[in-house]
């Protein structure tokens, strides 16, 4: 028999969910709003919720003094190009460590998990420097290799556990009935391995583009994605809560609605394997 | 054609000697079967056959080639594994067609072959689902069509039927029986169950610790098992052994007798003891009888045997079937 509180704690359980949601998206929505206030009502104390002057003045202001595409453009390449490298590169390690791993391969894992516990800021100068010298600041394909590099592991983390849920015996099934190495990969592997690969594509975008550290130590104006257009309407003085408020809505909303339509692949791939 | 010869064949993972060293002829056409229990090396021994694992020593030989380091393609045979190992996105037709397709043979001919095999094992109805949508019959079947499009040398069965419920094991049993006297194709079938090996084999290789204990027709290995372990290994519900004075009354350090080979009474026997439990099969009964210093031993009556638990019961055995080891297990003659 299911139990007597079935229909209270489903009431219960839907309140403390939507209770949750509302928490983690009031950030989003406060700095929405705040968006389209102007900047002294942004700054009043009490603060205003939805009765105030309705304003679109931010978004032209942040639009006369930089160039939103530019920035645009430069987080497109940068996430996108990041991710693809990164695939290309973590897609045969992955594979490797799932289908013929050795004594090392938990070792080799656990090592490159461990890159992601030291603070960045640990290894700025050396790479600044590095960049520096090699002529690579300001530069797309500079930004795009460190943030490859930077979320490799997870990449090759997330595969891993994909592949891992593929059955070895369907591999060799493969191999007995006549496929190369290069046809198993190609009709048996990969179309199983699609959705793996594609939440897997997916978040790494997200964190590609909303990767702040390096972006805005390493580039100005010209690779400049729009982490660092967010940044440039802080300042020390006077009054920028209102247009950093538009800054970023405009800086999140791409991403937002490439998760939004793709919400259902991303959650498969978050959940994946907790349930079989 | 597809005899297939091993010669002194060794495995080990690292340091550990999983099959030490196997000779073992296959003739062409024959259902051999790779009985013994669970890790003894038999499913190795299987995937060495196929290539799906490296020899550590040794030679295999198929149809008189060596293809000790030939790929498991080039090997020319065909795998029916436990798990059924389809694959999940493709349909049932796709499945089939799959070998064929690796083999770049052209769509008509695959077409009439995918559609040959269909029919064969009543799959025609279901060529467009994809495996998940079929029972586990079903996908052992596509499985199995899988591997008999291909038309390979020898089949190699990797504990097929070990995921199916009694019935339909009962009756795959008997379709693969069927399929063997249709093709007359070799089968290496590897199973921990001996009712399948006792049904299905022209010859049994029972396998203990990665070694041939024995190799024979079914019936040999009834009749005479080599040694203690074959004798316990083969026949339902196994053989009774005995030790001690009653051994040592035949010059022997164990005796066995197998429990259909016990003639019971109520009034007269040669050993006694009292009715423990027992199991009522309809057309059998089994009786485990506490012989007291015989120790416990388990006797097959008849459907209608009529005896209760804690009932006095005398036991004489057949003597002309009764087997004797020495002390090192092996079988006196």
């Amino acid at each position: 028999m299911a139990r007597a509180t079935t229909t209270r704690s489903k009431i219960t359980f839907t309140v403390v969910g939507w209770l949750c949601g509302l928490l983690l998206f009031f950030p989003i929505l406060w700095t929405f709003l705040t968006s389209f206030k102007t900047e002294g009502d942004a700054i009043a104390n009490p603060p205003y919720f939805l009765f105030f002057h309705w304003t679109l003045e931010n978004y032209a202001e942040v639009q006369a003094r930089s160039d939103y595409l530019h920035h645009f453009l430069n987080s497109v390449t940068i996430s996108v190009g990041s991710t693809l490298i990164g695939l290309v590169i973590a897609v045969p390690a992955a594979w490797a460590m799932a289908f013929s791993p050795t004594r090392r391969t938990k070792d080799v894992l656990m090592w490159m998990l461990s890159t992601k516990m030291m603070p960045p800021v640990g290894a700025l100068i050396p790479i600044y420097l590095i960049f520096r010298d090699w002529g690579l600041l300001d530069s797309r394909i500079g930004l795009t290799v460190v943030l490859m590099l930077i979320n490799l592991p997870i990449i090759v983390w997330m595969l891993y556990t994909y592949f891992r849920e593929i059955p070895g015996e369907i591999l060799e099934a493969a191999r007995m009935d006549g496929a190369s190495l290069a046809k198993e990969i190609v009709y048996v592997l990969t179309p199983m391995a699609i959705p793996g690969i594609a939440s897997t594509l997916l978040l790494n975008i997200i964190l590609a583009w909303n990767e702040a550290f390096w972006t805005l130590n390493l580039s100005t104006s010209r690779a400049a994605p729009l982490t660092t257009f967010i940044a440039s309407y802080s300042s020390p003085e006077g009054l920028f809560w209102a247009k950093l408020s538009a800054a970023s809505t405009l800086a999140i909303a791409p991403i937002l609605i490439m998760g939004w339509f793709s919400q259902k692949q991303l959650v498969r791939g978050l959940t994946f394997g907790a349930v079989k | 054609m597809g005899s297939i010869s091993l010669s002194s064949v060794r495995k080990s993972f690292g340091t550990t000697d999983v099959i030490p060293g196997i000779d073992l002829d296959i003739e062409d056409g024959e259902f051999v079967v790779f009985v013994g229990p669970s890790g003894c090396g038999k499913s190795t021994l299987l995937r060495l056959i196929a290539g799906l694992e490296d020899t550590t020593g040794g030679q295999i030989l198929i149809d008189g080639k060596d293809v000790t380091a030939a790929a498991p393609a080039k090997r020319g045979l065909a795998m029916v594994f436990q798990s059924y190992a389809l694959y999940p996105h493709m349909t049932v037709y796709n499945n089939i067609a799959f070998p064929l397709k690796m083999d770049s043979q052209p769509k008509d001919v695959i077409d009439r072959k995918v559609r040959d095999a269909a029919r064969v094992l009543n799959l025609t109805n279901y060529l467009d689902r994809r495996p998940g949508q079929l029972s586990g019959g079903q996908r052992q079947r596509v499985a199995i069509g899988r591997a008999i499009v291909r038309q390979p040398s020898a089949f190699l069965f990797d504990e097929p039927l070990s995921n199916l419920d009694a019935a339909l094991r009962g009756t795959m049993r008997i379709e693969i029986s069927e399929l063997h006297q249709q093709l007359k194709t070799t089968m290496v079938y590897v199973t921990h169950d001996q009712i399948e090996a006792m049904t299905m084999a022209d010859k049994i290789v029972v396998l203990n610790a990665g070694r041939i204990e024995q190799v024979g027709s079914p019936l040999d290995l009834y009749r005479t098992p080599a040694n203690l372990f074959v004798a316990g290994f083969i026949g339902s519900p196994r053989m009774n052994m005995i030790e001690g004075a009653e051994a040592g009354k035949m010059q022997a350090k164990t005796i066995g007798v197998r429990p259909e080979h016990i003639r019971l009474s109520p009034t007269e026997g040669a050993w006694s003891g009292t009715v423990g439990v027992t199991e009522h099969l309809g057309s059998d009964t089994l009786l485990h009888i506490d012989a007291d210093e015989l120790g416990p031993i388990t006797a097959r009556a008849d459907g209608e045997f009529a005896v209760r638990s804690g009932q006095r019961i005398f036991m004489t055995p057949d003597r002309a079937r009764m087997h004797r080891f020495d002390e090192k297990g092996l079988a006196i003659r």
